[in-house]
């Protein structure tokens, strides 16, 4: 059954990760920036530069959680024509040459409600997709799209925040699967992160809650800091850092020779880093 | 709430005003807004509480507003009586104020040390400045660079309260882009910070907080009307941006089946060019800003820039109890475009001497609009939000005037 394999990559690319005692590196960048065939290009090379979960963010106009970087990223994918149709497309696509890496989309829930959420999930179970992360969609609306997306199979990924206490983490636990995304910080993507005690400390809380693998996100940038986190958790968080990568590979709004090169050398930087930190 | 011999029992425990409103926020911040509701009913069970706002609503913005019979524009449209709820005269010029004193008393009880505000026409940020400025506390407030630009004065007064003002250069640069970037800051600085949001839109309880702290006007323009005419008015009318000041005015008449009532909203050029503010009659349902309600959006759910020539109209949301009185069919929507607002603004200041802020010169426009179709005993009620010292730049221009 497609919904069965769905679940699996997730779980299947984490039992991996386990045995070879290293966190994962996972990746964020907007489907469609800085434009449609460039995104696919980046895209089909993230495995093979080391990236070892996928993060596809589907473009917002508003994006109320994230920095300028991810802002800006996001206005340049629908500026170059990005629609939920294409960024479901892309995964198909993606899934032609791989069966193995887990892709999950992530954003907010009006391009979703607008697209409808029955047929959105049917699409992007089809095309492939193995979760969702929907940032404006705490437990207190599960009902809207979180329980119809469990029943399709498709993993629902909630990010738990140091102001999520212990008495909270249950509910927003409960219908979490594929893994849990910590944000280590108080505050939007981009942001200057924590260091990774603090790090570790959050994690080990969470652990005393769920058995999901937890990745950790918002304010990773560099090699030295992706590795220090994979120490402690399951998985490292990059996406300002890759989208600022794009801008440097944009003149005037035009993509240079090279710029797909670039992002991608960098997404091998950081999983170097990441593979270095066994444990 | 699905009682339907009342109107007034919204939102649900989960805040929901039938389908719309709800609470879709990141979960760094759920943890705020579920600490503000509880907050928020402990206080609204507090007659403390209750008697400090009265307090502070009697002696430093000056309620009672009064209501004021528009003799020459009832004679000028030749039908319908027009009165006018005069929440102008409000200390600072506009309703704003009256929400701001309510949030502000309550994250105090909190222990809240830092307020942020949004703010488009600069009405709620000035009436959130001042009210920082009452109380000693910190005041940032967030403006879209467009705004700042067509609404100086009530920049240079929030300055002069005390407020540091922030231009928003994201996005559209305005009243919607003011809204993310105070979100940003409150995710970012959770601890401290206490939000103050000017309309009855954001995340539940916000809907219903503001509303409840707005609706001093319904009340009291309830005991005027009675006072003035020994009767409930046959219509009222306020104009529509988020909803705020339509909704104060409203929800004291919702279970009153004889009280027809009209909010306006801002058709900017004309609801065909797309160049308006229209949600309500121009929109459809989606998520924003912390609440399912009617939006200005594209088929891929993306959010349309908003257009109207009053910064606080300006703005692609609205909130969701209107979504929801819009679809059960008990408060009529409708429209005016910034040429009939413009027309009415000129009228109110020549017939009655007030000079009316562009947002409540709609509501205006629609009263010019349906007064002279209706008979002289018809009682029409408008809420004047606003005054429109603010505005006489942007009129000017649109006039054609040099200041």
């Amino acid at each position: 059954m497609r919904e069965a394999s769905n679940i699996g990559r997730i779980a299947a690319r984490f039992a991996a990760l386990d045995e070879e005692r290293r966190g994962g590196l996972v990746t964020f960048l907007s489907a469609g920036d800085p434009d449609p065939e460039r995104a696919m290009d980046i895209l089909r090379g993230l495995p093979a530069a080391g990236a070892d979960l996928i993060e596809l963010g589907m473009p917002f106009t508003d994006p109320m959680a994230d920095g300028p970087a991810i802002q800006a990223s996001s206005l340049r994918a629908l500026g170059a024509g990005q629609t939920m149709a294409r960024t479901l497309s892309m995964v198909r696509e993606f899934r032609r040459a791989d069966d193995a890496t887990p892709v999950v989309l992530m954003g907010y829930y009006n391009p979703i409600y607008r697209y409808g959420n029955e047929r959105f999930l049917a699409d992007a179970s089809d095309a492939g997709v193995d979760g969702l992360i929907v940032v404006d969609l705490p437990p207190e609306e599960d009902q809207e799209l979180c329980l119809p997306a469990l029943a399709r199979g498709l993993n629902f990924i909630r990010l738990a925040t140091p102001t999520t206490d212990d008495k909270r983490l249950p509910s927003v636990l409960a219908n979490t699967s594929g893994f849990v995304y910590y944000v280590s910080i108080t505050g939007i993507t981009g942001a200057e992160g924590a260091p990774a005690d603090v790090i570790g400390a959050a994690v080990a809380r969470l652990r005393r809650h769920t058995e999901l693998p937890i990745a950790v996100g918002f304010g990773i940038k560099t090699p030295e800091h992706a590795a220090a986190v994979a120490r402690v958790a399951d998985a490292a968080v990059v996406g300002s850092a890759l989208v600022e990568r794009i801008v440097e590979g944009l003149d005037g709004g035009a993509a240079r020779p090279g710029l797909v090169e670039g992002v991608l050398a960098l997404v091998g930087e950081l999983a170097a880093g990441v593979r270095a930190a066994r444990r | 709430m699905e009682a339907l011999n009342t109107y007034k029992a919204g939102p649900s425990e989960h805040g929901r005003f039938g389908d719309y409103g709800g609470r879709f926020v990141a979960e760094t911040l759920m943890p705020l807004v579920l600490e503000l509701e509880r907050a928020y009913k402990e206080a609204r069970d507090d007659p403390a509480f209750a008697d400090e706002l009265a307090g502070y609503l009697k002696h430093y913005v000056g309620r009672p507003s009064p209501l004021y019979f528009a003799a020459r524009l009832t004679e000028h449209f030749g039908g319908a009586k027009i009165y006018f709820k005069r929440d102008e005269l409000n200390h600072t010029g506009a309703h704003k104020i009256n929400n701001c004193l309510g949030q502000i008393l309550l994250a105090r009880r909190m222990g809240r040390t830092r307020i942020i505000a949004e703010t488009g026409a600069g009405q709620h940020g000035v009436a959130a400045a001042t009210v920082c400025a009452l109380f000693g506390l910190p005041c940032t407030v967030y403006m879209g660079e467009v705004d700042m630009a067509r609404q100086r004065p009530n920049l240079f007064r929030m300055k002069l309260l005390g407020a540091e003002v922030v231009p928003v250069t994201s996005g559209s640069r305005t009243l919607k882009d003011a809204l993310n970037e105070a979100l940003r800051d409150w995710v970012t600085n959770v601890e401290t910070t206490f939000y103050i949001i000017g309309t009855v839109a954001g995340p539940h309880p916000y809907p219903m907080m503001v509303r409840d702290f707005q609706s001093v006007i319904g009340r009291e323009a309830r005991e005027q009307i009675i006072e003035a005419e020994g009767r409930l008015p046959d219509t009222l009318v306020a104009c529509i941006g988020g909803g705020s000041n339509a909704m104060g005015l409203f929800h004291s008449f919702l279970d009153e089946a004889g009280v027809r009532m009209c909010g306006v909203e801002a058709a900017g050029r004309g609801l065909e060019t797309g160049e308006h503010a229209a949600s309500l009659t121009a929109g459809s349902p989606g998520v924003l800003h912390g609440n399912l309600t009617y939006l200005l959006q594209d088929e891929e759910g993306q959010i349309k820039e908003a257009h109207s020539i009053s910064a606080g109209l300006d703005y692609p949301g609205i909130g969701p109890e209107h979504s929801w009185l819009k679809d059960v069919g008990r408060v009529e929507y409708v429209s005016a475009t910034d040429d009939e607002a413009l027309a009415a603004f000129q009228l109110c200041s020549q017939l009655e001497g007030i000079i009316p802020a562009l947002e409540p010169a709609h509501a205006l426009a629609h009263v010019a609009r349906i007064a002279p179709e209706l008979p002289r005993d018809h009682i029409i009620l408008m809420n004047m939000c606003g005054r429109g010292d603010k505005d006489i730049f942007t009129v000017a221009e649109a006039l054609g005037a040099k200041l």
